[in-house]
């Protein structure tokens, strides 16, 4: 796996043409700073040490992560890191949701007593019972049809706020601390790279070229 | 030119001061610190640089790297000056140096010559203040030139048989095709329509000393990483500091406008980062902050002298919003289309921009374009079909499957200007500076919705034209966020009428022009910011007469 850094630094490198290296070139030290201090945060926030949920706590957040994004043939949130995520989203710009997340947790175990009498938490559940209690959790959640903005709404109940933090923490760049080795874009299949030339995919790799008109067009 | 930046003190009385860095203000401090004048840029976000930007959506949507944070200028909505406004996020535009310049599409488009005078041609429409131009296409077309060689357009003259007359072909040639364009382009020309190359603001070619696009995909909402788009930021900013005569001044907040007893302006006060209060003296000013702060803060500035708002005898400031209708329609293909990869926008087809109201029974028209413009998280929660699971095996067996093979058509199109669709103050909600709240009042006109849904049945009958196997669209819907800021203080000839004239003076205060979203009169089909930027150098021109034949001097 190339580096963020390394991937970073090709793709300038790409930029095209004598001027574009030449920007680089007058560019490369700011660049390079910008791109050390990003690394620098990936890499403290891949440590493995929560900062604010309790072990207890995580094993909870990644059973219900993983349900939203389960792990099959292909990895999940699980091993995209999700649960480190959101600890570090509970550290920094998403403190505000800690209560949302403690009261939810707490509503779950409830949820999980009432559902399976004996078992205490999800992350005690088996795989089966923890996707029926996903299922209760969120039957309630309705996203927007369409909604192109990926935040979480002021008072945002914690299925919402969890949810968005999933899909956070499953396929944001991994210079936000998410992704971890781009497990997320490889599901959806979107290279990491940083730059791209075309074809791009299946239905450009035979166009001809631009032609003015077609015998449609001329008919029509 | 000088390498050496300059900076003035607020008690120099600079020959012009300008509020916004974005598309217009941008060309506006470029074109006439280059005329001589000293200028100085009062922009409310922070100066980010090309290794400033990433692909972080986090930092892009989330914590509003780039554009006005909710939660520190909260803003307010309702559909009409009847209800009771409710305090909701209902506006983005961009807040850095270069403005939305900086985060946009790229789309780059003309208007057409109907745009300017399409209400003498369809007569008046009942509860709208339908109006032409004052100016017409012949008047903008140098400096829609203007635009595509300084600030840089790809594209290709010719290619569309319903452009508008053009003196000069495109400075590059368009960007590469997408898979999203050539399936779009054989559908469209399959149903007898027109496609052609999209123009759009991003360098096909290295060119003053910017790179070409490197196709990253990571476009709408974010900052160029090699300075390919053509934003304000890029590619009228340095130009302007290069004069030695322009200061970009940023972390300036203006919320008031300064008069003296004459009436005339002599400068803006703004909170500077640390929140202390300043006034930047200046001969002229040019308010260029977008077509909602841009009347927020004609309004701030009421006075005695000027009770309802400055510049505001016609009561219109803020009024005639215009937000441009859209709607789009996706398809999931069988192959991979890898539409992520590169800009937006490769196809495009204006079969539609002028349409036949005694045809239609509706006003307007639009156009339609094939684009991704989903990030994985937006694609996650906006683009999966409808019905699709939200979690579980199911949801991620549709991402894996969809990410790399959906195509939307996006349907771009008019808006028409009614009084009552406004931006005004919210005095019972304040922004994190105790100001008065910006408050959105919108409904669309029942044509609007009509003509855009009428849009959207074409985006469907071109998927269908495209073998498409599964496709969808989302119903039409009133629009209650605001994106396209159009018409809030529109150019007219009649001061009863309008609120600037045809150079872009305010009919009321001789030295304070406004030049943004606000001046435009018509809505165009959905891409307003090339004529945002035409508009800015032809009123670089006009200014730079006026001062000249001493018409700014006291």
């Amino acid at each position: 796996m190339k580096s963020t850094l390394e991937a970073r630094r090709n793709f300038l490198l790409q930029a095209g043409g004598l001027a574009g290296a030449a920007w680089i070139s007058a560019q490369w030290p700011a660049i390079l700073a910008a791109a050390q201090h990003s690394h620098q945060a990936v890499k403290a926030k891949g440590s493995e040490a929560f900062e604010v949920l309790t072990p207890d706590q995580a094993k909870q957040i990644d059973a219900i992560s993983s349900q939203i994004i389960p792990s099959d043939e292909l990895p999940g949130a699980h091993e995209a890191g999700v649960v480190y995520f959101i600890d570090r989203a509970l550290k920094t710009f998403a403190s505000d949701t800690r209560p949302v997340y403690e009261k939810g947790l707490a509503d779950v175990a409830k949820m999980t007593a009432e559902l399976f009498p004996g078992v205490r938490t999800i992350s005690d559940a088996t795989p089966e019972q923890q996707q029926q209690i996903v299922a209760e959790l969120m039957s309630e959640m309705n996203p927007r049809p369409g909604a192109r903005r990926s935040t979480v709404a002021v008072n945002a109940d914690f299925p919402q706020t969890i949810w968005i933090h999933t899909l956070w923490g499953f396929l944001l760049d991994p210079d936000a601390g998410a992704n971890r080795d781009y497990v997320g874009w490889k599901v959806i299949g979107r290279d990491p790279a940083h730059s791209f030339s075309p074809p791009f995919g299946f239905y450009d790799q035979d166009y001809p070229g631009w032609q003015a008109s077609s015998p449609e067009t001329d008919k029509r | 030119m000088t390498d050496a930046k300059v900076t003035y003190k607020t008690s120099d009385e600079v020959d012009f001061v300008i509020v916004g860095s974005g598309a217009a203000g941008g060309v506006l401090a470029k074109e006439l610190s280059t005329n001589g004048f000293r200028v100085v840029v009062l922009e409310q976000g922070p100066y980010l640089k090309e290794p400033d930007f990433s692909h972080d959506e986090l930092q892009v949507f989330t914590l509003h790297q780039l554009t006005n944070n909710p939660a520190l200028q909260a803003t307010t909505f309702r559909k009409t000056p009847e209800d009771t406004a409710k305090p909701q996020p209902c506006v983005m535009y961009g807040r850095c140096v270069g403005g939305s310049s900086v985060h946009f599409t790229a789309n780059f488009w003309r208007f057409h010559e109907i745009d300017f005078i399409e209400r003498s041609k369809v007569g008046e429409i009942p509860g709208t203040g339908f109006a032409d131009w004052p100016i017409r296409y012949a008047d903008l077309e140098p400096y829609y030139t203007k635009v595509e060689w300084e600030v840089g357009v790809s594209g290709l003259a010719g290619a569309s048989p319903f452009d508008p007359p053009r003196s000069k072909p495109y400075p590059m040639p368009p960007l590469p095709v997408k898979g999203s364009g050539v399936i779009f382009e054989r559908a469209t020309r399959k149903l007898g329509y027109h496609p052609f190359p999209a123009p759009m603001a991003i360098l096909s070619r290295p060119r003053a000393g910017r790179s070409a696009c490197v196709n990253c995909g990571f476009c709408l909402g974010f900052g160029c990483e090699v300075g390919a788009k053509s934003s304000s930021l890029s590619a009228m900013i340095p130009l302007a500091e290069a004069t030695g005569r322009c200061e970009i001044r940023p972390n300036c907040y203006v919320h008031k406008i300064e008069t003296d007893k004459s009436g005339r302006v002599t400068g803006a006060v703004y909170f500077d980062a640390k929140r202390n209060t300043h006034l930047q003296k200046a001969k002229a000013v040019l308010l260029c902050a977008n077509g909602a702060e841009t009347p927020r803060l004609l309004l701030l500035s009421a006075s005695r002298q000027f009770p309802n708002g400055l510049a505001n005898s016609s009561g219109l400031v803020g009024k005639y919003l215009m937000l441009n209708t859209a709607a789009n329609a996706f398809a999931v293909f069988d192959e991979p289309i890898n539409d992520y990869k590169g800009f937006c926008v490769s196809r495009i087809i204006h079969d539609f921009y002028e349409l036949d109201p005694a045809k239609t029974g509706f006003y307007g028209g639009g156009g339609l374009d094939a684009r991704f413009d989903w990030t994985p998280v937006s694609f996650a929660t906006g683009a999966l079909p409808p019905g699709t699971p939200v979690w579980g095996r199911e949801f991620k067996q549709a991402l894996h499957q969809n990410f790399t093979r959906t195509l939307q058509i996006f349907c771009h199109a008019s808006s028409l200007p009614v009084e009552r669709n406004s931006f005004s103050l919210d005095s019972d909600v304040k922004d994190a500076w105790g100001l008065p709240a910006l408050r959105l009042t919108y409904k669309d006109h029942p044509n609007d919705l009509k003509m855009v849904d009428w849009m959207k049945d074409r985006a469907l009958e071109v998927l269908d034209a495209a073998g498409a196997k599964t496709k969808w669209a989302y119903p039409v819907r009133e629009q209650q966020f605001a994106v396209h800021l159009l018409g809030t203080c529109r150019m007219g000839n009649d001061p009863k009428t309008s609120v600037i004239d045809s150079d872009h003076r305010t009919h009321d205060v001789p030295n304070l022009f406004l030049c943004d979203g606000s001046s435009l009169v018509t809505s165009g089909r959905g891409q307003p910011t090339m004529t945002i930027e035409a508009l800015a150098f032809r009123a670089a021109d006009r200014i730079t007469a006026l001062a000249k034949r001493g018409e700014l001097s006291s």
